[in-house]
């Protein structure tokens, strides 16, 4: 693997079970007693975040110093004048200090596509406005494969705003990739009226789908959508999108259920589900460290996968 | 001296429209004659002293192209584009009058504004100009700008238009297509319902579905092209519709036209050849409003300008400075070159491949969107339009080579060229303006 992570959907399967072994030796990692490698050793990780998300920005930072590279944060967000002068300006200041990799997050999709085109070192895309966010679905398929053994023939539910999801993007190409079958479930106003170009299942019934999930992804739903006409009232949502007791109880007895966070509870996911036994959320933050030191060491550090 | 007013030519072997080669002697600003190939001389009878030559062999003639939508950015983002390096783009180019648009800044929606433009134009002198003035005051869609005072300028404004934006509200769309007809006018809609466009980056579809990028709705066009068909029907005006882009769109307008309503529609050179799969690189040099469409849609329009459901081609040339592309796709502008790529693209799209013959060519490019324009005396047909006494405003086209784009050697102050690199058949040698050459050899004079 080399060059950038820019989106999930030119990864190949070979690559994206290279990035999920290696974050098992990263995982491995964290649970030493030394919880740091030399691989990064003098090599500088920018992390461009022009939205604010600590989760993120902070889950980058940690995964490049437990590999020694030096982390700048820049926060960078855009003045609402002219957001596109600073996008390439920041570029070219980054590559003037030398950056090897920069972890970009912008709220305009394609905002990593153009920043790989200006910058030398390699771009990560950590979320571009409603397009991808590949970490996360790396994350994602490496949580579902350490706690169900394998992601290939897996069915999983993706329920929630696809139309303005980058995780869900993420998620659709490279579950598909792994040979997972994929459903969304939304709404027919928060799915791109392209979806039926997708390799995936379209289901407007959650109670029909979820007793045949492995796994059940929530998305994040804001609330800001209800302005917008996309559905009438939260209530309305919450009762025909939203993950209750009742409705986690139909599934089966192995399957998990995920969230990318942040979440809305009593919207899409109900407290006592999200923090149910099958819920994978909070693993999901750990995971998310040793998949990005996986990206990292592989974008930065050698291609072979041999980790010390 | 060439590029004297005065100084009569003789096209050497010209086709006319692509058929069999002549002498084509160019005097007084009008077409003088037409003589055997090859049998015009230095001292051949009836030559005005001082007669210059050029050989035309090969080169096709047609009467100069006239385009409906060009802007031209001055006044206001002069960085951009002037009215003289944008008419020399035109010029080189093959064209002999472009419309410009209105939204400038400050907005030709008064006398003086377009009148500015039309000196501009005059002062330049690389091909007519003839401004379009705003159908709203400051494009803001609100109320009428004072149409009638800038159709009695000294720039005879007969083409109004919002363009960029959507006469939207329906009664004030209504009035301004009434209104116009005192002074023979026509409104040239840009179609786009804008409460189906809020944020709307690109065709809605499957590539915008993977690209996360907000869709830009067929519909959207489609719905306010059948409405404004439907008021120009009701009250008897003629309607223009600006860049059609949708399969949609040509079903309407073909629907319009069969009532009897008086309906005319232009495609731009892009849309009968660009699809929406670019935006795949998110380089917002194929960004533009429209947006790029499907294949689907494109075969549609190529199909309606062939048998004449759009009735011309139109470039929608918009020149961008740099730092408006060079930005993440949302905060970029829309807009493509267009002037000197037009008739190469045409040539690709509709003559290569059969759909249109060059009296066709002649007759989209230069004699529809004179008479939609209301420019005076307009020819009859194509044959016409270059016969002997018709005006010397013509432009030679050498259709064998293949050139391969390139944005720095185009004249525009602005490098979007959507066909950076792209191979694209024929190149203009010559161009006329009522017996001028403004173009010689491919180069402005």
């Amino acid at each position: 693997m080399k060059g950038h992570l820019l989106s999930t959907e030119d990864l190949s399967r070979e690559d994206a079970l290279l990035v999920l072994d290696t974050a098992e030796r990263m995982a491995r990692v964290a649970e030493a007693s030394v919880r740091k490698l030399p691989t990064l050793r003098g090599r500088t990780v920018v992390n461009l975040f022009f939205e604010d998300s600590t989760r993120t920005r902070t889950s980058f930072e940690v995964a490049a110093k437990r590999l020694s590279a030096d982390v700048i944060n820049f926060s960078a967000r855009g003045s609402s004048v002219s957001k596109g002068e600073s996008l390439k300006d920041t570029a070219q200041t980054l590559e003037a200090m030398g950056a090897d990799a920069v972890v970009c997050r912008h709220g305009a999709s394609g905002a990593s596509h153009r920043l790989a085109t200006w910058v030398r070192g390699s771009v990560v895309n950590a979320g571009d406005g409603t397009h991808e966010h590949p970490t996360q679905a790396l994350l994602d398929a490496f949580t579902m494969r350490r706690r169900l053994g394998r992601v290939d023939g897996l069915s999983v539910t993706i329920v929630g705003d696809v139309l303005h999801s980058r995780v869900a993007r993420s998620n659709v190409w490279l579950l598909t990739t792994l040979g997972a079958s994929v459903t969304v479930v939304a709404p027919p106003t928060l799915l791109p009226l392209g979806v039926s170009s997708w390799p995936v299942q379209v289901s407007y019934d959650l109670d029909a789908v979820l007793p045949k999930s492995d796994v059940v992804m929530m998305l994040r739903v804001q609330r800001e959508r209800m302005s917008a006409a996309f559905f009438p009232t939260e209530r309305e949502y919450s009762r025909r999108y939203g993950l209750d007791v009742d409705r986690a109880a139909t599934l089966p007895e192995h399957a998990l259920v995920m969230h990318p966070g942040p979440m809305v509870r009593g919207m899409e996911i109900a407290s006592q589900v999200a923090d149910s036994a099958r819920s994978t959320i909070v693993e999901q933050v750990a995971n998310g460290v040793s998949v990005r030191m996986a990206v990292l060491y592989l974008l930065l550090g050698g291609g072979s996968g041999e980790v010390a | 001296m060439a590029g004297d007013a005065g100084t009569a030519w003789v096209l050497r072997r010209v086709r006319p429209l692509g058929g069999e080669p002549v002498d084509v002697l160019l005097a007084d600003g009008v077409v003088a004659a037409w003589r055997p190939a090859g049998s015009t001389g230095p001292d051949s009878d009836g030559l005005p002293p001082g007669t210059a030559f050029l050989d035309a062999d090969g080169l096709i003639l047609l009467p100069g192209l006239v385009d409906l939508h060009t802007h031209l950015r001055e006044p206001g983002r002069e960085d951009a584009e002037t009215v003289e390096s944008g008419t020399r783009a035109a010029a080189l180019g093959g064209y002999t009058t472009v419309f410009a648009m209105a939204n400038t800044n400050p907005v030709a929606d008064t006398a003086g504004v377009v009148e500015q433009v039309w000196r501009l134009g005059l002062d330049a002198g690389h091909c007519d100009v003839r401004p379009v003035g705003a159908v709203t005051v400051g494009l803001a869609g609100q109320r009428l700008a004072e149409l009638g005072a800038m159709a009695t300028s000294a720039a005879g404004v007969r083409v109004f238009s919002d363009d960029g934006h959507c006469v939207s509200d329906a009664l004030l769309m209504r009035r301004a297509l009434e209104y116009v007809k005192a002074f023979d006018g026509v409104v040239a809609q840009h179609a786009e319902e804008p409460r189906l466009t809020v944020g709307a980056q690109m065709n809605e579809g499957v590539v915008a579905a993977r690209l996360g990028l907000p869709g830009w709705p067929a519909v959207a066009e489609e719905a306010i092209i059948a409405r404004d068909a439907l008021l120009a029907g009701h009250v008897g005006s003629r309607l223009h519709v600006c860049h059609v882009s949708t399969a949609g769109s040509v079903e309407i307008i073909r629907w319009a036209k069969a009532k009897g309503w008086q309906v005319t529609a232009e495609v731009t050179p892009h849309h009968l050849l660009l699809t929406d799969d670019l935006v795949e690189s998110y380089d917002p040099v194929f960004k533009v409003n429209p947006p790029l469409r499907t294949a689907e849609d494109v075969a549609a329009l190529r199909a309606g300008l062939a048998d004449g459901t759009i009735d011309c081609v139109a470039t929608d040339h918009a020149p961008h400075a740099l730092e408006d592309k060079e930005t993440e796709w949302a905060a970029a502008r829309p807009g493509m070159l267009g002037l000197q790529t037009a008739l190469s693209v045409v040539m690709e799209t509709m003559v290569i491949a059969g759909r249109l013959d060059w009296a066709g060519v002649a007759e989209r490019m230069a004699l529809a969107p004179a008479r939609i324009g209301g420019l005076p005396s307009p020819a009859a047909d194509a044959g016409s339009s270059i016969a002997v006494g018709a005006p010397a405003t013509v432009t030679l086209l050498d259709p064998s080579p293949w050139r391969v784009v390139e944005a720095d050697a185009l004249a525009s102050r602005s490098r979007n060229t959507p066909y950076a690199g792209r191979s694209l058949p024929g190149t203009i040698r010559a161009t006329f303006l009522r017996g001028r050459p403004t173009v010689l050899d491919g180069k402005i004079v």
